[in-house]
């Protein structure tokens, strides 16, 4: 137990760091860093300075204003009364535009302002993403986790503006609110014949799910030799001690496999990287390409059949028209 | 020889919790260990039950293969093997093999002088599927209310029971796990992309350090957790992840039994919404 390293047990004060030097023409960095007790028992007790910059502030705007957009279409909802709003919160919405308006301009009240907030929202995370790009090439760094964070926009771009379009209508987005977005996650699901049968949706949980299982993994690893400064992952992926070994052999003694200090972090890159890739894939194809995941399944034959308990039903889909 | 060029100095005897030296050896890259037998051992059956299982059924297409739990009328007793029989062994059989593989693992870390956390970590994962197979049905009454060990069969149990409670995302524990899972995922696709991005910086630079990632971090959001605790970080979301999504599933019947939607009424007829005009 004594060397589990859960919790930093003694924390050493030294000066704060302000940052690695940034080339020419870059704004100067904003704060005064703290150092924060609480934040020093499991990581860097120092927090801030942040860099704000032009794209950082035009995002947060951005981002800011589709936030109110959304917060004041839930109130007026709720005819203004601030009791309500904190009381429905969870079941207030932005709905898009009904399906009458198709790809047209809608009313405020009618999915106008849903539009508009899309629009900030969309411009906020794209200068969000240059930025995330900007600090690394300005800090000499690799662009890894901007390419990263467009796996998660091609999901949110598939999900809010490329899937509506290929369906003409902007009613296909999905709604901003809490609960109303889960309930358009359970209805898009049971529109479309059960997602669970849907290969990509089905991928998209095996890499979330592999997400999970590889940070446990990982995470305990390194946890696990922080006794011979394993932590120190860069270190050790140019100059291999004996914390990458220790943690190497653990795997091939256990599985007979074992990543490298540096490839363990292109099998985590990929994994969750390949969530929203092969989610947004899973999305594209629903409605536009696939009508019915059940019938597709069934068609070929992946759907398992079952012992027939009750009369036989034919799927009300069929006698709609609808093609697996 | 399977052997990396640095690992016949760690291939030492002892560390064993059991057996003393009787399995305390290797074969290729493979520890053995008495919990390797015992692994072996259950896997092996286990996996000889599926197939028989199987051979059994009505096909051998892999997507449609299903061993069953028994039906709910055979409540917690032993069902004839074809009727969930085979289930029930399967799943004592999976049980052991999960359990000796964590112990396994313990050997190994002992062997290597490291800390326990990955059987640790690992070991939550067998708890949540204990919950699942074992905790769950055992409080409802019934081993037919375990999921069945098919690949498409499963994912039909997951959406069949998510249904029984109306809309499973209202389920308050769901959505906590739903979360973790989603956050862990953010930070190992942050953790891998910075190492990355500090060790690979594109031709002609040099390799950067620990320095540059706390910048790059503190640069983009204020804060860097730094080397150390993003495995902390890590380790807690994956571990919140699957204990939430094991509460969400134990509290769906036996502590709740309605529409999960239905739930969140407490919130709306809370006595202080009266109290302001």
């Amino acid at each position: 137990m004594d060397y589990l390293n859960l919790f930093t047990t003694v924390q050493a004060r030294g000066p704060v760091h302000m940052g690695s030097e940034l080339p020419h023409g870059n704004s100067p960095r904003t704060g005064h860093p703290g150092l924060w007790w609480i934040l020093g028992k499991i990581g860097n007790a120092q927090i801030g300075p942040i860099y704000l910059g032009g794209l950082g502030l035009a995002s947060l705007i951005c981002g800011l204003i589709a936030f109110n957009i959304i917060g004041m279409n839930m109130l007026a909802s709720v005819h203004y009364d601030p009791v309500q709003f904190v009381r429905q919160l969870f079941w207030l919405a932005l709905e898009p535009p009904p399906p009458s308006y198709g790809l047209s301009w809608p009313p405020l009240n009618q999915g106008g302002w849903f539009l508009i907030t899309g629009i900030f929202l969309s411009a906020s995370v794209l200068l969000w993403w240059v930025r995330v790009y900007r600090r690394a090439t300005q800090l000499g760094m690799g662009t890894h986790v901007a390419w990263a964070f467009a796996a998660a926009l091609w999901l949110m771009f598939v999900l809010g503006f490329i899937r509506p379009i290929l369906m003409g209508s902007w009613s296909e987005a999905v709604p901003y609110g809490i609960f109303p977005h889960l309930d358009w996650t359970a209805a898009l699901s049971i529109r479309y014949g059960n997602l669970f049968y849907n290969p990509f949706h089905a991928l998209s949980i095996v890499f979330l799910y592999g997400s999970v299982l590889l940070f446990g993994m990982h995470g305990g690893t390194i946890l696990a030799v922080t006794r011979f400064g394993g932590e120190r992952e860069i270190e050790q992926i140019v100059d291999r001690g004996t914390a990458s070994e220790r943690a190497a052999l653990f795997w091939r003694w256990t599985m007979g496999f074992n990543a490298t200090m540096e490839s363990i972090h292109r099998w985590a890159w990929w994994f969750a990287v390949l969530c929203p890739l092969t989610g947004g894939i899973g999305i594209l194809l629903t409605g536009t390409v696939v009508d019915n995941w059940y019938l597709w399944a069934i068609k070929h034959g992946v759907a398992p059949p079952y012992p027939n308990v009750f009369p036989a039903v034919v799927d009300p889909a069929l006698s709609l028209g609808v093609k697996p | 020889m399977a052997m990396l060029s640095f690992e016949k100095k760690y291939r030492v005897r002892g560390g064993t919790l059991v057996a003393g030296d009787l399995f305390d050896f290797w074969v290729g890259p493979f520890y053995v260990g008495f919990f390797g037998v015992t692994t072996i051992f259950f896997a092996f059956l286990g996996t000889a039950m599926i197939l028989w299982g199987a051979s059994q059924g009505p096909t051998w297409n892999l997507w449609q293969i299903s061993i069953a739990p028994p039906d709910l009328s055979y409540g917690l007793r032993f069902a004839p093997l074809l009727k969930g029989g085979l289930w029930q062994l399967i799943t004592i059989c999976a049980l052991g093999a999960f359990v000796s593989w964590a112990l396994r693992e313990v050997e190994i870390c002992r062997k290597l002088g490291m800390g326990y956390h990955v059987p640790a970590v690992f070991g939550v994962a067998i708890f949540a599927y204990f919950t699942l197979e074992v905790i769950r049905p055992l409080l409802m009454g019934a081993w037919g209310h375990g999921f069945p060990y098919g690949i498409y069969s499963h994912l039909d149990w997951v959406s069949n029971v998510g249904y029984q409670y109306l809309h499973f995302h209202y389920n308050p524990a769901h959505m906590l796990a739903v979360s973790f899972f989603f956050a862990t995922t953010l930070a190992l696709s942050l953790h891998g992309a910075l190492v990355l991005s500090a060790t690979n910086p594109g031709m002609g630079q040099v390799v950067k350090t620990p320095e540059h990632e706390d910048t790059f971090f503190r640069d983009t959001i204020g804060y860097s957790i730094g080397t150390l605790g993003i495995h902390r970080l890590g380790v807690f979301l994956a571990v919140a992840a699957v204990m939430f999504s094991a509460l969400c599933i134990v509290i769906s019947g036996p502590f709740w039994s309605r529409g999960w939607p239905e739930w969140w009424g407490w919130w709306l007829n809370l006595p202080i919404w009266s109290q302001w005009p």
